[in-house]
């Protein structure tokens, strides 16, 4: 195991000899340019929709957020603000949770705020229900969302912090919510888990909390609540008074002077919002707990380029290539970058680099898959879970190479190698989806399945099975055979008639929002902010102990 | 031991005391130091850290912090010059220094007294006597008539002796009562009846006295030398006319507007009254002068005046080492002719007192304090070090004297006010912010001064308080949240994990400016700031309808911390102190205070007390405590009085409800701020529990 000291002084003798990777573009040129003003469109397009989204429902959030804070209750997000350690980085998931997923009805964000940020010091995992969204109830990507969260923190051992204003499950979708493994029952399994584990669990109750709700709060190690606000029972007055005749306010059945003075449900009494996350804040501190890192950190350092200049490089258009290594250039410290067999399977680009200070492992796709790219991977994976070194995959993959000669080279178990030694790795694997996430190449280049501990996608990216031309050409070449066969004429007019929704419907489903709407990924980033986002996801990530990696057969 | 006169009748003064504490302690112990004579402090239990106490050789405790106790109690003084073995004592200004059973006893002891002889002391210590001295010597003394003979005739006939105007003033008069001002013979018989009438209607008694009446007087004083061989000195004259609580608070030497006629003619007086009472060592003669320049003995200072380094700076002297000298049987250093006046000195002086409650004096410890830098021409003249030195209830509320010397006068005085805003204090009230307005007012820097100056210009030098500028809210924001920002960065260093992102004070959000609001107190106003957090690390921030771009970091230069800001292009440096939930920013154009106000839940912590103002207004003793456990009380009801700063406070229930308890008892002492009882609202009684729990 390395040690945790800074390698700082041993290291700068050699630091001006370490390569520096990228070059300056020509931002004259028409390419970069009509790059740039695509790019730049798709991420103000971002900007616009999470804006919308952080007022939650427009049109009707309004009012609902003057309700809110007419009971002098603080939105989620100024919550969070005031939960963290002030004007720290809050690295927040999935901002488009439920994006258009259920018709007319908006969820914004899924109705669940979700992140990590520094609370005393400490990265915790934040949950936060959204009460101005449908009361804060739980819809089926809500406990998605929930469980994700969870997900994160168990994986990266952090203390999660649960900001509870909620009515419970989505009672219409109730059949969508409660009876699955993955279901609301979960979020109770994963908090009794996690605190087996020793990762903290803190409740803080500043809202209602019914039926499965109340669990939250009494399944945590530490529970605050509000008084006048926050209230915990398995039923509601409602539903006391349809079981027993009994009238009683919601204060008096489960509210804070109930739970802290009578029942012991909650621990700490808080006057209001502000004091409910003081308290909460200091319960952090009082977890007597410090991180600690099993990987040699320096001193971090800007990259020469500006990173919005990945605009011009990158733009939307998939088609186009562009040069990992630029894309590297504009994210490492320093733009240092030592490759690793960089004349060996250039397809793909490999090679050891800085974050913040943090030793990272970066795979990059220069194009197609081959079987030589394939096994300098898998050597290059190997390598890092030797050395403890965290696995970036910058993802902009079409797929493995196909074709007569490929195939009897092997593709296939050489294409496995990689596979097997991404599934296995145990370092963080951190993924971002730069460009094209298409086939196997998203096996090999740790999509969703292989269990990074976080996904990203850019505005321009695209995730589908194919790409939906090549999808539209084979649907469209197996009905030709099939009319051939009938005897029956395909004109070119039939063809394209049939091709056009095809398209149309992978270019949809291909969408980043469409993933992101349905958490195959934790969030849609401004590619300038890709340093920011790895940085903090890799920061996070340090806080579990690394586990050393045992691999699967290798096929030979 | 004791005196040993050589040949010449010099004697020795190898060890001198010091009875005395502060600045002036101090300032006698670096020309002790100066000249080789090793000094003996001595200390009441308040000063056991104080600078004095550091400075000198040796240090001797005498008694709790009580004057009458300690600094006062001659015996302790004398036992520690003996047992010291100091050949003299300097007994500084105010304590034993015109005490003539001191002077006499220290004689007795054959220990050097730094000081005229006891009877010069004596003398001068009786008003009539020394005006039969002073009259008798040709001093110019005011006239008066405090006869029997009450005619019409008689009293008019005085008036015209003393010469128009005069003061008509009832003998058991008070408060203005019964008083007229006669401005010529024409008008004396009307004005001595209507004061008579007065007089009669309010203290049943018409005897009235005649004085001369100077309107708008100047106080000018002279510093005078004498020494044992029969000669005397002046040092020219020094204006101390502006003055608050009768107490001077800017003195300049020369005086303004003085002509060299004048001033010889003053000095010359000064030195005919020194001599008519053979005077040794440093004394202040003190005159009161018309608007014509005519004057009139006053009084005499028999001692070394607080004020005397504006003399030392147009003269170029150390008046201390010449009492040194002198007390030692040495002849004046200088003799008239060779004492020159070159440049003009202003002294002001820095004092923990509140000058918007009527100069109220203050007390407890600088939480802040920074000085300009000392050098040739700026002498800062303190007993007080740095932060954590505590100006003491039990004493002088001075904090520090300022001198400063250029070549003329607008020369000095740009000086004084270049200074004084370097003069940085944070923890308790102080008239710096006054003394800047009133050096800066344009009549002071004519010269037209009278001892009538504050309440004349009131309106002027206390202007009502303005909203702070955009600007100095930005900056105060841009301080709080740069100083949190330190703070995140202190979790970082503290852990393994020394440059994760999380650790910056980046604000940084997905797709989200980060923006937040700022609730800053601003005097009794609360001003919102909203507060984005740009990309590039500066912010833009909009307070009304106002919206400033602003950056800057911290910068700490010499034990200071510094504010460099930028505010819409407009650059700043301005000194930045925070304690607790406040901001001080210094700088050259003045200084600002921004707080944050207490968040409720912690301010239910604190105790009501400390919120509705049940607190210690300074730190003193409780005289009197009016209320027990279990009173209910109103709003307005007295709780205690206190006595602080020689003066008595009634503490009154800032909002009704039971008293809860009392923390002090009579004759305890409270530190400023302390909660004086625990005071309940109903309403607060639960906030109380609760918060006090989390």
């Amino acid at each position: 195991q390395c040690g945790t000291q800074s390698l700082t002084s041993s290291r700068s003798y050699y630091a001006d000899k370490v390569a520096r990777i990228g070059s300056q573009p020509d931002k004259q040129s028409s390419e970069y340019q009509e790059n740039y003003d695509r790019m730049q469109a798709l991420v103000d397009e971002l900007k616009v929709r999470t804006e919308k989204i952080k007022l939650a429902n427009p049109g009707g959030g309004e009012k609902a957020r003057r309700l809110h804070t007419s009971r002098g209750k603080l939105l989620p997000r100024e919550r969070v603000d005031r939960l963290l350690d002030p004007g720290s980085p809050f690295l927040e998931f999935s901002q488009f949770a439920a994006h258009e997923l259920y018709g007319k009805e908006e969820v914004p964000a899924g109705g669940i705020l979700t992140g990590i940020g520094r609370v005393s010091g400490v990265e915790c995992v934040v949950v936060a229900n959204d009460a101005t969204v449908k009361g804060g109830t739980y819809y089926p990507i809500t406990v998605k969302k929930h469980l994700r969260a969870q997900e994160i923190a168990q994986q990266n051992h952090l203390p999660c912090i649960y900001l509870v204003d909620s009515g419970g499950a989505n009672l219409p979708r109730q059949a969508d919510v409660f009876p699955d493994r993955d279901h609301f029952g979960r979020i109770f399994y994963n908090q009794a888990r996690m605190s087996s584990e020793g990762i903290a669990q803190i409740a803080v109750v500043m809202g209602s909390c019914t039926a499965g709700g109340a669990y939250v709060p009494a399944m945590a190690d530490e529970s605050i609540i509000v008084r006048k606000q926050g209230t915990i029972f398995l039923g509601g007055p409602p539903l006391v008074k349809a079981a027993t005749g009994e009238e009683v306010s919601a204060e008096d059945l489960g509210g804070a002077d109930l739970h802290c003075r009578k029942s012991g449900v909650t621990d700490h009494y808080a006057l209001d919002d502000n004091h409910a996350l003081h308290l909460a804040r200091k319960a952090v501190r009082g977890l007597n707990y410090r991180k600690t890192i099993q990987v040699t950190t320096e001193p971090s350092e800007a990259p020469l380029y500006p990173p919005e200049e990945l605009y011009g490089i990158v733009g939307d258009n998939l088609k186009r290539n562009f040069d990992v290594r630029e894309v590297i250039a504009r994210i490492v410290d320093g733009s240092k970058f030592d490759e690793f067999k960089a004349f060996y399977g250039d397809t793909l680009v490999t090679g050891f680099s800085r974050i913040f200070g943090y030793p990272v492992g970066i795979i990059g796709n220069n194009g197609v898959l081959f079987s030589e790219s394939a096994k300098k991977g898998t050597h290059f994976i190997e390598l890092c879970c030797q050395r403890n070194i965290p696995l970036i995959f910058l993802q902009n993959i079409t797929g493995f190479m196909v074709g007569r000669e490929y195939e009897a080279g092997g593709i296939a178990k050489d294409g496995a190698k990689m596979v097997t030694a991404v599934a296995c790795a145990n370092v963080p694997k951190i993924t971002v989806i730069i460009g094209g996430s298409y086939g196997a190449g998203n096996y090999g280049m740790c999509g969703r399945a292989y269990g990074p501990r976080f996904l990203y996608m850019w505005p321009n990216s695209r995730i589908s099975v194919m790409g939906g031309e090549q999808a539209a050409t084979v649907l469209a070449t197996i009905t030709k055979d099939q009319r051939a066969r009938e005897g029956k004429e395909f004109t070119a007019e039939q063809e394209a008639a049939m091709k056009e929704p095809i398209v149309r419907r992978f270019e949809e489903e291909g969408s980043p929002y469409y993933s992101s709407a349905r958490l195959w990924d934790d969030g849609i980033i401004d590619p300038a902010d890709t340093r920011m986002v790895l940085g903090l996801s890799l920061s996070a990530a340090l806080n579990a102990p690394l586990k050393r990696t045992r691999f699967g057969v290798f096929r030979m | 031991r004791g005196v040993r006169f050589f040949s010449g009748g010099v004697a020795r003064i190898e060890k001198v005391l010091i009875a005395n504490r502060g600045e002036i302690a101090c300032r006698v112990m670096r020309t002790a130091k100066k000249m080789g004579v090793r000094s003996v402090a001595v200390y009441s239990d308040a000063d056991k850290h104080s600078m004095h106490v550091a400075m000198a050789d040796e240090a001797y405790h005498i008694g709790p912090p009580p004057s009458q106790q300690s600094y006062l109690c001659m015996e302790k003084v004398l036992e520690v010059a003996k047992k010291s073995g100091s050949q003299a004592v300097h007994p500084g200004y105010g304590f034993l220094s015109e005490n003539t059973e001191f002077a006499e006893a220290c004689k007795q002891e054959g220990i050097i007294f730094i000081g005229p002889p006891s009877s010069a002391i004596r003398d001068m210590g009786i008003k009539s006597t020394s005006k039969h001295i002073m009259s008798a010597a040709g001093v110019p003394i005011i006239g008066g008539y405090h006869g029997e003979d009450q005619s019409n005739q008689r009293l008019q006939a005085e008036a015209a002796q003393i010469g128009y105007p005069v003061m008509i003033k009832a003998v058991r008069g008070g408060g203005g009562k019964g008083m007229r001002i006669a401005c010529s013979d024409a008008d004396f018989l009307e004005q001595l009846e209507s004061a008579r009438r007065e007089a009669r209607k309010s203290f049943n008694d018409d005897v009235m006295l005649v004085e001369k009446f100077v309107e708008d007087p100047r106080h000018v004083e002279v510093q005078v030398f004498g020494d044992m061989h029969g000669n005397a000195v002046y040092l020219f004259e020094r204006d101390c006319s502006v003055q608050r609580r009768h107490q001077k608070i800017i003195e300049e030497a020369p005086g303004p507007g003085i002509d060299a006629e004048v001033r010889r003619k003053l000095g010359e007086a000064a030195v005919r009254a020194a001599k008519a009472v053979s005077y040794v060592g440093a004394g202040t003669v003190e005159f009161i002068m018309d608007a014509q320049h005519n004057f009139y003995f006053m009084e005499m200072n028999t001692r070394l005046q607080v004020e005397h380094p504006v003399s030392e700076m147009i003269t170029g002297t150390d008046l201390v080492e010449w009492q040194l000298r002198v007390a030692a049987g040495e002849r004046l250093p200088l003799l008239q002719d060779d004492i020159t006046l070159r440049g003009h000195s202003f002294e002001a002086r820095i004092y923990a007192e509140d000058p918007e409650n009527d100069f109220l004096p203050g007390a407890g410890p600088l939480l802040h304090l920074s000085t300009p830098p000392p050098d040739q021409h700026t002498r800062i003249e303190t007993g007080v070090r740095e932060a954590g030195d505590e100006v003491s209830a039990h004493y002088d509320p001075m904090i520090a004297k300022l001198v400063v010397w250029g070549e003329d006068r607008p020369a000095a005085l740009k000086k004084l006010r270049y200074c004084l805003r370097q003069y940085n204090i944070v923890g308790l009230n102080t008239n710096i912010d006054f003394l800047l307005s009133l050096s800066g007012h344009p009549e002071f820097q004519a010269g037209n001064v009278s001892t009538s100056f504050i309440p004349q210009h009131y309106a002027d030098l206390f202007p009502a308080a303005e909203a702070p500028a955009g600007e100095t809210v930005c900056q105060a924001a841009l301080s709080l949240v740069l100083q949190e920002r330190q703070h995140t960065q202190e979790f970082a260093q503290s852990s393994t994990d020394l440059f994760s992102p999380f650790g910056s004070g980046s604000g940084w959000r997905n797709n989200i400016q980060f923006n937040r609001n700022v609730t800053l107190q601003l005097g009794d106003r609360k001003v919102d700031v909203l507060v984005v957090y740009n990309k590039d690390g500066s912010y833009t921030m909009q307070t009304g309808e106002e919206e400033y771009h602003v950056s800057g970091d911290l910068e700490a230069d010499g034990g200071a911390l510094f504010l460099r800001c930028s505010v819409d292009g407009v650059r700043s440096r301005p000194k930045l102190v925070v304690l607790d939930r406040t901001v001080h920013l210094f700088s050259t154009e003045g200084s600002a205070q921004v707080s944050v106000p207490v968040p409720k839940f912690l301010a239910a912590v604190s105790g009501a007390g400390a919120q509705g103002g049940a607190v210690a207004p300074m730190t003193g003793t409780i005289e009197k405590v009016l209320v027990k456990a279990g009173d209910r009380v109103a709003v307005g009801d007295p709780l205690m009085v206190m006595i602080a700063m020689k003066m008595e406070h009634t503490i009154r229930a800032p909002k009704s409800g039971v008293i809860k308890k009392v923390f002090f008892s009579e004759g305890s002492q409270a530190n400023r701020h302390a909660p004086l009882v625990e005071h309940i609202s109903e309403e607060a009684e639960t906030d109380r529990q609760i918060s006090a729990s989390g």
